[in-house]
């Protein structure tokens, strides 16, 4: 049952089997186990990444693809349910309706420029994506009647998301059932649909075919493979979920801007979660997400901690202490990237399966 | 004669350069055909155009009647050109068994289903692992393709083909880098193919005592063009074969 759930595709290391357990059993009773608006929003925006790291590992890590214009596809979901929702007023009808224009923008748009550019060679079309993405952010942030430009677009949510909602009056476990509680587990379920089902493609007649075409693509063609076809649909399926991934975190936010869901910085983020995670494992999107995210999230506030403590030693420790102010996060967030590249190029997911495959006798 | 493949006038031509000169041959089921010539004599272009990884300058490839010519590879192999490549080329990080699967799979028609999982499709693996028998492959199935030593990539290369199960088959240089005791298992497969005798084989060989032995008709290409056809003994015995080919070498 679970592993039919799973696709039959195991995680094939018990380290990596606890590991996921963990995560999934954190974000599923996140709310509990974390209370506070801070740790619950930080759990949100794993889920949401879990969604969108998987779809970038679709194109990347199955297929092969690079492509820049992930970020754009997530923008336009967010953007779809945030001017629904800013338009037509808070409700389901508003929400399906942004979803369902952002997925078909979204579709057409990852359709033309798969079939006019992925037959070219990868490097550029990597570039393609690029100079695409570059123009839609400007694009985006220029409509301002339409975006909000730069500013954004706040919006109210459908009033069972709302924080004023409740469900019951007494607290249950000590959390309040309000209506950041529903939104919360709407993210959760979907996100873990979601990823079922991408989990699921992966491992189809189809995704096996994606996986032969990032071996070989010359050979996938000479077995009868066109690659075209599913280099196209690949791309199509990425862009799909990554707008599903968009409009889940909208739902979350409550707002929507250029930074949040279209920034170049977040394309950069997502790539970094798919490589630390294990490119072509999809599990390597849930720890991927999940670790840089939490780094993300908690590294400032852990070095803070750490450049305090440090801060009363003299002459050497000043020195330790800057390096440790929270200002330096990002350096941090570089030297741990270097250091899992380095030692783990097959990603966290790649190197704990390829122990568990040379412990087997 | 009855006519499975067959090629008219087929051209092509790399700037100034003709590499294949308007060679018009048509090849019968049930027949291995050996397609000889010193290096760089055109042989493998010639396998590219049929099978359509190069596209011709001019002429044109018919197979059953049906012209390929404007086909890409992949339409080209689902109508049933098979190739196995001269350099081995597979699928390296895959395991073997995975290569081999992938022909059986693209035969089945089944690379767009993206909703059921792959390895519920039994049928698929287990035709894999016959094919992968017949190499004496099988037990190094589980293994990545690119952990195998040469000789068995080039086994594993024939399995592929084998597994697309093409009504042409075309080899080139089947046994080119295989130790002495590895040569059989390919020949024996060339052999077994002949035998169904409604499989059209092309077979480019420089083993001149293999061509002798499978071969029902040789074709000499010289500088891309068609330059003998015929019975072995008659082709390998013409002055033309002697001064082009025969002579230059020492493989006979």
């Amino acid at each position: 049952m679970l592993s039919a759930l799973l696709s039959h595709d195991r995680p094939a290391s018990r380290l990596l089997a606890a590991l996921l357990v963990a995560i999934v059993v954190g974000l599923a009773f996140a709310p509990f186990l974390f209370p506070g608006a801070k740790s619950l929003s930080v759990a949100a925006k794993i889920l949401v990444f879990i969604v969108l790291v998987a779809s970038y590992d679709l194109l990347l890590g199955y297929t092969g693809i690079v492509s820049f214009a992930h970020t754009m596809f997530f923008g336009i979901g967010a953007y779809g349910v945030a001017i629904a929702l800013a338009r037509l007023g808070p409700g389901w009808g508003a929400v399906a309706l942004g979803v369902a224009l952002a997925l078909a923008l979204s579709l057409v748009l990852s359709f033309v420029i798969g079939l006019f550019s992925l037959r070219v060679r990868a490097i550029f079309y990597a570039m393609i994506t690029l100079a695409v993405a570059a123009a839609f952010q400007t694009l985006a942030s220029q409509l301002s009647d339409l975006t909000g430009g730069e500013d954004g677009l706040s919006f109210k949510v459908p009033e069972a998301l709302t924080p004023g909602f409740s469900l019951a009056d007494a607290p249950f476990l000590g959390v309040s059932l309000d209506g950041r509680l529903l939104s919360y587990y709407l993210l959760f379920f979907a996100a873990a649909a979601l990823f079922l089902v991408m989990l699921r493609i992966v491992n189809s007649p189809f995704g096996r075919v994606l996986q032969a075409i990032r071996e070989n693509d010359f050979r996938a063609e000479a077995l009868g493979y066109r690659t075209v076809v599913y280099r196209t649909l690949s791309n199509v399926l990425g862009a799909g979920f990554a707008t599903l991934a968009g409009a889940l975190l909208a739902l979350w936010l409550r707002y929507n801007g250029p930074d949040t869901s279209l920034s170049f910085e977040i394309m950069l983020d997502i790539l970094l979660m798919v490589v630390i995670g294990g490119m072509g494992t999809m599990y390597g999107a849930v720890v991927g997400a999940t670790l840089f995210i939490l780094a993300q999230s908690y590294l400032q506030d852990l070095m803070r901690i750490a450049g305090a403590a440090l801060g009363d030693l003299p002459a050497a420790g000043g020195f330790l202490a800057a390096l440790l102010s929270p200002d330096r996060w990002l350096l941090w967030l570089g030297v741990l990237f270097v250091l899992s590249v380095y030692y783990f190029p097959a990603g966290i997911v790649g190197r704990l399966r390829a122990r568990a495959a040379a412990a087997k006798p | 004669m009855s006519v499975s493949l067959e090629t008219r006038n087929l051209t092509i031509r790399f700037g100034g350069h003709v590499a294949v000169d308007s060679v018009s041959c048509a090849f019968a089921p049930g027949t291995l055909t050996a397609i000889v010539g010193p290096n760089g004599a055109g042989k493998t272009t010639y396998f590219n155009l049929i099978s359509g990884q190069l596209r011709a300058t001019a002429g044109q490839v018919f197979l059953h009647g049906e012209d390929l010519s404007a086909m890409s590879a992949p339409l080209r192999t689902r109508r049933g050109i098979g190739r196995a490549f001269q350099l081995t080329n597979l699928f390296p990080n895959l395991t073997v068994l995975e290569n081999v699967r992938l022909a059986v799979q693209s035969r089945a028609r089944l690379g767009l289903n993206l909703w059921s999982v792959w390895s519920n499709h039994r049928e698929l693996v287990g035709k894999a692992e016959e094919v992968l028998e017949l190499v004496a492959l099988k037990d190094r199935r589980h293994v990545a393709a690119a952990a195998l030593a040469h000789g068995d990539q080039r086994k594993l290369e024939v399995a592929i083909l084998m597994a697309l199960e093409p009504d042409v088959f075309m080899f080139d240089e089947p046994t080119a880098g295989m130790s002495v005791d590895e040569v059989p298992v390919i020949l024996d497969l060339v052999r077994r193919l002949k035998g169904e005798r409604d499989k059209t084989i092309l077979l480019v060989e420089h083993k001149m005592d293999v061509v002798r032995e499978l071969a029902d008709r040789i074709i000499v290409l010289h500088n891309g063009a068609l330059v003998a056809d015929g019975e072995p003994a008659a082709v390998i015995a013409s002055p033309v074969v002697q001064e082009a080919y025969l002579g230059v070498g020492a493989q006979a």
